[in-house]
């Protein structure tokens, strides 16, 4: 979200004095369309599984979005439903990530019988390619350690160079190893957001494109959130604007400290299917596009692409599929990723304005099917998720002056 | 279903193979006019649905003539000039990773 849009509305013929971002200023009267159950704010896939969720349980659901202004991760991403190495040092993260993952199935068929839109979703398990014995032996610690953590039953196998190769003959030489996650997977990410829309669309759920949000204030139980000249009102409201959250969140009592980390991304021509299995960084689409991205960048809200690190991943990407070599790219972005201090998802409900949200994570893909069902339901009064308990911002206060120190 | 308008100016007569085929053609013709000349209909198959396609716009914007000129699939062919002795496989479906010859 851009946080300030001043404009000047013909109706009125008075230009729109400054946005009331302090929303104890109060909201000045405004047209206001008929009130609903929930306000979401932010159109994005996090946003949109959300608003189906709770359209799905009966909520009468408007959804505020963005103009093309926006940051929109969820039309830059990599499109991974991704366990292995997640959660680490936070194996409710990692049961989280995997509930959602077994419910993906049952989640894309859903959407296919509600839209006929095949997300492209295909769980055939997910490799982190290896390119020297160091990142190999880096890479089975982290997993042995996640295996402590989480208990015997963490799904994980460490592959060597012939097991590989027996998986995807079309490694390169270099590969001397892989970690393989057998509920890896993927699916076309902008697929998902179109289901998600019809779907959500065909339950009588309201999205209302185009609008920036310039004030929130809650009184006598209701929400009024101020876009221009109009007034939304309702009961409950969840934030759901990925990088925007952090301004937002405080004007309801809530905090959302994310930060942007850019990750470049390549799509080449198409091709003949040749990869089934996703790996971290190359993986080939249902309609054989393939599709690379391999960049972490601090660098605020820029999200261009650099000749340097385009590169670099395609240079990378051609070691561990040599017969990449002479496909052509045919596109290249950057997009920002959604990252809070320690890395994952902030759920969060205010006390201070009761009936209000945060809800914001890394990998809206991968956690589309908690976010539509078990978080929807938390949402709409049910109890909360088990795993999710911790995910509160209030974890933050403890870690904050100690973040910068090094671990060991 | 294609024919050159008359009087219209052509390079020194060459010839040109097509999926093995000898194809007379002109030097520095468009490749995508020789191959509609030539009554190679349809182009090209798409690589996902596998519908049949045809050129379209003929200035470099519809990507609808693609073909694999000696080493490289996916050359739009209108915007290639024709020389002699290339050698041009119409493309059904998408790529291969290893390039026909």
């Amino acid at each position: 979200m851009n946080a300030k849009t001043m404009t000047t509305h013909p109706t009125s013929g008075t230009p729109d004095p400054a946005p009331a971002h302090d929303s104890r200023q109060g909201i000045a009267p405004g047209a206001s369309p008929s009130a609903v159950d929930t306000l979401i704010i932010g159109g994005g896939v996090v946003g949109m599984s959300v608003a189906y969720g709770l359209a799905r349980e009966g909520d009468r659901v408007r959804l505020l979005d963005e103009g093309d202004i926006a940051f929109r991760a969820a039309r830059g991403n990599f499109g991974l439903v991704w366990i292995q190495g997640k959660g680490h040092d936070r194996p409710a993260y990692a049961r989280w990530s995997m509930g959602s993952a077994r419910q993906w199935p049952a989640f894309a068929a859903e959407l296919a019988g509600r839209t006929g839109i095949d997300v492209e979703l295909d769980q055939p398990g997910g490799l982190s390619l290896c390119l020297s014995e160091q990142e190999l032996a880096q890479r089975t610690a982290t997993m042995q350690g996640l295996r402590a953590r989480f208990g015997d039953d963490y799904p994980f196998e460490v592959l060597d160079a012939a097991q590989v190769r027996e998986l995807v003959p079309q490694v390169g030489p270099e590969v001397v190893g892989a970690i393989h996650g057998p509920l890896d997977g993927h699916a076309n990410p902008l697929r998902v957001l179109h289901a998600l829309v019809q779907a959500f669309g065909q339950l009588g759920g309201q999205l209302v494109p185009g609008v920036t949000v310039q004030a929130i204030e809650q009184r006598a139980g209701t929400f009024r959130v101020r876009c221009g000249d109009t007034v939304h009102e309702a009961a409950r409201l969840v934030l759901t604007a990925g990088l925007g959250n952090a301004t937002m969140a405080p004007w309801v009592g809530l905090r959302a400290p994310v930060q942007p980390n850019r990750g470049q991304i390549i799509v080449t021509e198409r091709v003949q299917p040749f990869l089934r299995h996703p790996t971290l960084t190359v993986r080939q689409t249902g309609e054989g596009v393939v599709q690379i991205g391999d960049s972490k960048e601090d660098v605020g809200f820029d999200d261009g692409t650099t000749l340097q690190q385009l590169a670099r991943i395609a240079a990378r990407a051609e070691r561990c599929f040599p017969l990449l070599r002479g496909v052509q790219i045919v596109r290249s972005w950057g997009a920002l990723r959604v990252m809070s201090p320690d890395g994952y998802p902030i759920y969060e409900a205010s006390t201070e304005s009761p009936g209000a949200f945060v809800v914001t994570c890394h990998s809206g893909i991968t956690l589309a099917a908690q976010h539509a069902g078990p978080l929807a339901r938390w949402i709409r009064g049910g109890e909360p998720p088990h795993d999710i308990a911790g995910f509160g911002a209030a974890r933050f206060d403890d870690a904050g002056e100690r973040s910068h120190v090094p671990a060991h | 279903m294609f024919r050159r308008i008359e009087g219209a100016a052509t390079g020194p007569r060459v010839t040109i193979e097509v999926d093995g085929r000898a194809i007379p053609a002109h030097e520095g013709a468009s490749l995508a006019l020789t191959l509609m000349e030539a009554g190679a209909m349809p182009l090209r198959h798409t690589a996902v649905s596998g519908s049949p396609r045809a050129p379209l716009c003929l200035m470099g914007v519809c990507f609808e003539c693609l073909v694999q000129v000696n080493e490289q699939p996916n050359v739009q062919a209108c915007m290639v000039g024709v020389r002699d002795g290339m050698r041009v496989w119409l493309q059904h479906g998408a790529r291969a990773l290893e390039a026909a010859s």
